[in-house]
């Protein structure tokens, strides 16, 4: 039997959460955690909930917040949550852009004038144009995205646009290039970009495969396990306090209920683990 | 009561010019003490010429990631950007000046500290390139809160911390009267549209003073020694318009959206 290496918890530095629970208001088929309009696995957090975080985080000394789920602005408290997270540090947002309408996006605008903090805005696209995009995340995404991208440009808000690997031809310099031409094509004169592999669970296991079993890391040295964001990042859900953003399926991955209690090892025993190792993946921008 | 100047010079990247007119300012000045942080190579032409006026004028100083690499005979920078085209113009920055640094100044880089602890007055200063954890951190104002910067200065049991390597200048003042600072670089301009540089002067007395102070420097002699060398047409620009045109996409929102490109 080959003993399963743990990576250390060096320093809490990166808190997400899993703000809208695994609500979406659409259904992409390469979903790690297989959000959708009727996903209840996870529930939204409330801003008390929130707000009970940020006072142990900050007697901890986190550096930054990620907010996530299914669709963040599927939370009726968003802009308040953003409110009080932006009084404490910087605040990232992982949005597929459809509901970023012109009353949000200018709430979002006085957000970032207020705070000494960064708040950055991350929209996901899965292709160039509406066909790939679309055959990704469902009939009518694209076009709401680009609507929701002109928003944000609208209020002069720069986000960064994530793009999955299930995006053609996206690890190319001509495909970056193509996207980049796209993003400054919405009026972005400082187009950002980051590229994201895929994990095969969730829904993206029924679209590609699963892992296989040799996917796994066998071994690694301590040091070595600095790399991977677990070493530095927990994620609140409404069920508890997970080891990072993407095994909140695994129930074994909830590792306490507050996140003084997390701080310890974590064995990386996952098929996911695999991706994050070989990929160097950080979810973080 | 006993008052301590001491003078930070953050990341020179070659850039001699800036150097020759930072250590005069720092002479009129008449500054107790002067430190480098690292990150003497990259960017600019010509990379013994630092060293050797470092050497010449007996200051002390610690490693960046640059002397780490070149010292160790690593083939890049480790500067720690993620973007594909930032990668690009650092490995041409990195080849450039590893093929250029003789050996003796390469040595000499692998005996510098990685942190140097002063103590002035009583208070705990920690010198360090990145951040006291890690050589090639990016420290910038906009995300490093409050409760993190306490959270370093505990751990590492400093007063003041001081660190470089991002570019852009900033200092904190902690609610408990702690002090983190990023002293900014000598080496390119602080994408503000201007040509000069900055470096740090921090006074200690019975409370702490940080002053950023410009320096104007020959940006056009360095401008026309970099195209001589043929280093990318992009760094070049950035020294003579004061606004970054590479290493863009480490930037968190708040920078990004303060600069040109
Ligand atoms: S990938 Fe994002 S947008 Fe798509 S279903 Fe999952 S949470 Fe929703
Ligand atoms: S999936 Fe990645 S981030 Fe999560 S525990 Fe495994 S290695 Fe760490």
């Amino acid at each position: 039997m080959t003993t399963i290496p743990h990576v250390p918890m060096r320093a809490l530095d990166t808190l997400w959460f899993q703000v809208a629970g695994t609500l979406c208001n659409i259904e992409c088929t390469h979903c790690f955690i297989s959000s959708s309009p009727t996903n209840r696995s996870h529930g939204m957090l409330s801003l008390a909930d929130v707000e009970a975080r940020l006072r142990e985080a900050r007697e901890l000394g986190v550096r930054e917040y990620y907010f996530t789920g299914g669709e963040p602005f599927m939370n009726r408290e968003m802009i308040p949550i953003l409110a009080a997270t932006l009084k404490q540090g910087p605040a990232t947002v992982l949005t597929n852009g459809m509901l970023l309408r012109k009353s949000i996006c200018r709430e979002l605008r006085e957000l970032i004038d207020a705070s000494e903090y960064s708040l950055d805005l991350r929209v996901s696209l899965d292709g160039f144009d509406r066909e790939s995009h679309d055959a990704i995340r469902g009939a009518g995404v694209w076009e709401r995205a680009m609507i929701g991208l002109r928003n944000l440009a609208e209020v002069e808000i720069n986000p960064v646009i994530t793009v999955t690997e299930a995006a053609d031809g996206i690890r190319s310099d001509e495909g970056r290039a193509r996207f980049l031409d796209l993003i400054r094509s919405f009026g972005f004169t400082k187009p950002r970009l980051k590229v994201l592999p895929l994990f095969r669970i969730g829904a993206e296991e029924k679209r590609t495969r699963a892992y296989a079993d040799w996917e796994r890391i066998d071994i690694m040295n301590e040091s070595d396990a600095e790399v991977l964001q677990c070493s530095s990042c927990r994620m609140v859900t409404s069920k508890g306090v997970y080891v990072c953003p993407i095994l909140i399926e695994t129930p074994e991955a909830r590792m306490g209920s507050t996140l003084a209690e997390t701080l310890r090892p974590f064995p990386l025993r996952y098929g996911a683990c695999h991706t994050c190792w070989v990929e160097g993946v950080s979810c973080r921008t | 009561m006993q008052v301590t100047t001491i003078a930070l010079i953050g990341g020179i990247y070659s850039n001699y010019h800036a150097l020759l007119a930072t250590l005069a300012d720092i002479d009129r000045r008449g500054a107790d003490c002067a430190f480098f942080l690292g990150d003497l190579g990259a960017f600019g032409p010509h990379p013994n010429r630092v060293p050797e006026l470092l050497i010449e004028r007996g200051i002390a100083g610690i490693q960046g990631n640059y002397e780490e690499s070149l010292s160790s005979g690593a083939t890049d920078c480790n500067c720690g950007y993620t973007d594909p085209r930032d990668n690009h113009y650092a490995q041409i920055s990195y080849d450039y000046t590893a093929e250029n640094t003789s050996d003796v100044y390469k040595r000499w880089m692998g005996t510098l500290p990685r942190a140097m602890r002063l103590e002035a007055n009583g208070r705990r200063i920690l010198l360090s390139h990145g951040s006291p954890r890690k050589i090639n951190e990016f420290l910038w104002r906009s995300t490093s809160p409050d409760p993190f910067l306490r959270r370093m200065c505990d751990e590492y049991e400093a007063d003041v911390i001081v660190c470089t390597h991002s570019g852009l200048h900033w200092h904190k003042r902690l609610e408990d009267g702690r002090h983190v600072i990023n002293a900014g670089v000598i080496g390119r301009p602080a994408n503000d549209g201007g040509t000069n540089v900055w470096y740090t002067m921090l006074t200690v007395g019975d409370d702490i003073r940080v002053e950023f102070l410009p320096i104007e420097y020959d940006h056009g002699a360095l401008a026309s020694e970099m195209r001589a060398e043929r280093l990318p047409e992009e760094f070049i620009e950035t020294i003579e318009t004061g606004w970054w045109t590479t290493c863009l996409e480490v930037l968190p929102a708040k920078e990004r959206a303060a600069g040109r490109f």
